[in-house]
């Protein structure tokens, strides 16, 4: 016997809830007790007395299984407010990396020089290494860490993406 | 300023103005302070039991009995742990509690203190939300908030972890009002449109059916009026899960019994075949729909559910309405008189129907000397219905039995452990719904071995003088496992068999209860008379056929249609995928 999987869709969801201790168990909880996804989560509370926090949480599943990690969501006491950015249309997601890279000659100025075309800047130097800040899509990190990885990557730090609607609307 | 109180009288305080009238519990250290307010009162009454696994599950049975929420005492650590069966139960079939436990001191919290476990994170997932009170300032405002939240929406129980320091400490407490939560506002009220819509597609049905749930049993007893208005007016045919029995009447003409795993043919079939299901407060679990790609093929769906994440989670239906389902039956119902629809020609529908009760499929085969199981539950119902008796079951066959043969009129009078399926559910559910209901007849039809998962609690009925009536169906067998080990894994009956019973009646003697045995058909009804004729506490040890299996049934794997009747009994072995499915 084996075990079949359907068709995922890539989804970012982007929640509001209390900010008290134990939220965000609630939350991963409910994710690994119910067999769902999450590639990045993020979380930071966003409003001036501290109140609430902005979760934002990347998850792929079946159409039927998003719709279940929205409605599962949408049921802990804690969470105020569930936007699967993904089904309400185009957003923006940034993503930062803080990448080390160890090298000396000619990798040394590749990497410059490909920090460059990234839009990455270096954030600490020595003379054998650098440390560099890039932010974007989480794509484009990818892409900036393969590169990388060919000239002396030996380290990656990544926050996860944080998201939101493109337009006036606010969520 | 108001004088300020201890935690614990806060706590007590809170309580009574939320109209508890009992809890049950079992004291520790980690929650005496509470327990010295509970001594110095007179508003709460407290049921002391043996085990707090008993706790939880007698405030349960109180809660499915009398539609109040059941509140559960315990200390931290053990006490704490054996509750969390009784709440996962709670949280499976949506049932409203509050746990209170007792938690070391804030300051020894995460220090691996004496009977100190997380609490918190141990009962997530099995509550539908919990509390560490950190401050005697806040307890108040959350003790009336967790009743507000496991009362209203979906039912569930809820859990307060209170530090023995905050139940010492003091602050002012006054009365909160409205409770006006951030984040939690269930939807009770549901969208006209979607009403409009079900009226619709139910009038334009040709074979519809009322799937009904636990779900109108929650929502009161005025759900289960409205649930007969409604299938009077549509004419349409009603079966429930194993959860919503009682709430639409079993002598009416339109009930076709319970479906499922070990539903009636005619109610599997009716489903199978209709054009239109409208389930109510029911959500579509495995032991109802059987194999989900061969569930209901021909059908529209209409589900009504409180709970959103309950639509579209295993079956996609056509029209999804959130709301409370009395509230939304009642719409229905207003709509379909304003509409002053015609009678529905619903004839050949249930000449259909009408063949498929032909099978019968509730038979068994009689026997002139043994006892059959489903004999000895249809002699109690002949005994006791116009009692209305409130019965509580253990989980295995006997509740099966009991859910086929028992046949209810009314709500709230049928307690049983039905999502997460917990042997030890029915003693300690009767203990509470005969607190709840002190003149009511109660009976927990019970297993030989289920029985013994709670027994402790029998001091319980007596310390109260509770007259519960346990009527153990025993067939020495853990009965559900070893059908299922005859079926599927060609007899291989491991570790079912219940060796070393005790001796049900002297047990019974040594608790202070009347201990009656039943060994021969000619014994069984002088049996449950003299059960009956008894105040108070009886255990019944009635011995019925030891192999007798539970029909009709809808092998693991298998479509309503693959239905294995009493006549076409077989044994033998399946493969993987049926294995694994359940």
């Amino acid at each position: 016997m084996h075990i079949k999987e359907g068709q995922k869709e890539r989804h970012t969801l982007s929640v509001t809830v209390d900010n008290e201790a134990g939220v965000l168990a609630r939350i991963a909880g409910m994710f690994t007790a119910r067999g769902y996804n999450i590639e990045s989560l993020t979380v930071a509370d966003i409003t001036e007395d501290e109140a609430i926090s902005r979760i934002t949480i990347v998850t792929s599943g079946t159409p039927e299984i998003i719709d279940q990690i929205h409605a599962q969501l949408e049921r802990l006491v804690n969470v105020h407010r569930v936007t699967d950015l993904t089904e309400l249309g185009p957003h923006v997601e940034r993503e930062l990396a803080l990448v080390k890279v160890v090298g000396t000659g000619d990798n040394r100025i590749e990497a410059l020089r490909l920090a460059e075309v990234y839009r990455a800047h270096v954030i600490d130097a020595t003379t054998s290494s650098f440390v560099f800040e890039v932010t974007g899509g989480s794509d484009k990190i990818d892409k900036f860490l393969e590169l990388m990885r060919e000239i002396g990557l030996v380290e990656v730090a990544r926050t996860g993406v944080a998201a939101m609607a493109r337009g006036k609307e606010a969520v | 300023m108001a004088t300020e109180k201890s935690g614990a009288d806060i706590l007590i305080e809170a309580l009574s103005e939320l109209g508890v009238e009992v809890v049950f519990g079992y004291p520790g250290g980690a929650v005496l302070p509470v327990y010295d307010a509970l001594f110095k009162q007179k508003r709460i009454r407290h049921i002391l039991v043996r085990q707090e696994g008993g706790a939880a599950h007698a405030a349960e049975g109180y809660a499915r009995s009398t539609g109040k929420p059941g509140v559960v005492l315990v200390t931290s650590g053990p006490g704490a742990t054996n509750a969390v069966t009784g709440m996962a139960d709670a949280l499976m079939d949506s049932i409203p509690m509050v746990v209170i436990t007792g938690q070391v001191a804030t300051h020894l919290i995460g220090s691996d203190a004496f009977q100190e476990a997380d609490t918190i994170g141990i009962t997530r997932h099995c509550t539908k939300h919990n509390y560490l009170v950190k401050d005697p300032a806040k307890l108040g405002d959350i003790v009336h908030e967790a009743f507000h939240i496991a009362t209203s929406g979906r039912p569930g129980p809820v859990l307060i972890d209170l530090p023995k320091d905050v139940q010492v400490a003091t602050a002012a407490y006054r009365k909160p009002g409205a409770i006006d939560h951030k984040g939690y506002h269930p939807q009770v009220k549901a969208d006209t449109a979607l009403i409009e819509a079900a009226v619709d597609m139910i009038a334009a049905a040709e074979r519809p059916i009322l799937y009904t749930g636990g779900g109108v049993i929650n929502s009161g007893p005025g759900a289960s009026q409205i649930l007969r208005e409604l299938a009077r007016i549509t004419g349409a045919p009603v079966t429930s899960t194993l959860m919503g029995l009682g709430a639409f009447p079993a002598s009416s003409p339109q009930w076709l019994g319970m479906l499922g795993m070990h539903g009636t043919y005619e109610a599997n079939l009716a489903m199978n075949q209709a054009d239109l299901i409208i389930a109510l407060g029911a959500r579509f679990d495995d032991r109802v729909t059987g194999r989900l790609d061969a569930f209901s093929p021909k059908s529209k769906k209409i589900h009504v559910d409180v709970d959103r994440s309950s639509i579209n989670k295993t079956v996609r239906v056509d029209l999804g309405i959130i709301g409370d389902v009395g509230r939304a039956m009642e719409d229905m119902v207003k709509l379909w008189k304003a509409r002053a629809y015609p009678p529905a020609k619903l004839d050949g529908w249930f000449k259909r129907i009408d063949e498929w009760r032909e099978k019968k499929s509730l038979a068994y085969p009689e026997s002139k000397t043994e006892i059959m199981p489903q004999h000895a539950i249809a002699r109690l119902w002949e005994a006791t219905h116009k009692q209305k008796p409130i019965i509580s079951t253990e989980v295995g066959q006997h509740q099966m039995w009991a859910a086929q043969h028992f046949h209810f009129e009314q709500p709230n009078k049928w307690l049983t452990s039905g999502g997460l399926g917990t042997m030890g559910y029915g003693l300690p559910a009767a203990i509470g719904a005969q607190v709840g209901n002190p003149n009511a007849l109660v009976i927990d039809i019970a297993g030989d071995a289920s029985i013994l998962m709670n027994i402790q609690e029998m001091a319980t009925a007596t310390q109260y003088r509770l007259p519960v009536k346990v009527f153990i169906v025993n067939n020495q067998w853990m009965g559900m496992v070893r059908q299922w080990q005859e079926l599927t894994y060609s007899g291989r009956y491991s570790e079912s068999y219940t060796d070393s019973l005790p001796d049900f009646v002297k047990l019974a003697e040594s608790f202070g209860w009347k201990g009656i045995r039943i060994e021969g058909a000619q014994e069984l009804d002088a049996g449950i008379a003299e059960m009956l004729a008894y105040n108070g506490p009886v255990m019944v040890d009635c011995h019925v056929a030891k192999v007798a299996n539970c029909f009709p049934m809808i092998p693991s794997g298998a479509a309503h249609t693959d239905m294995i009747l009493q006549s076409d009994q077989v044994t033998g072995e399946m493969n993987d995928e049926a294995k694994a499915l359940v």
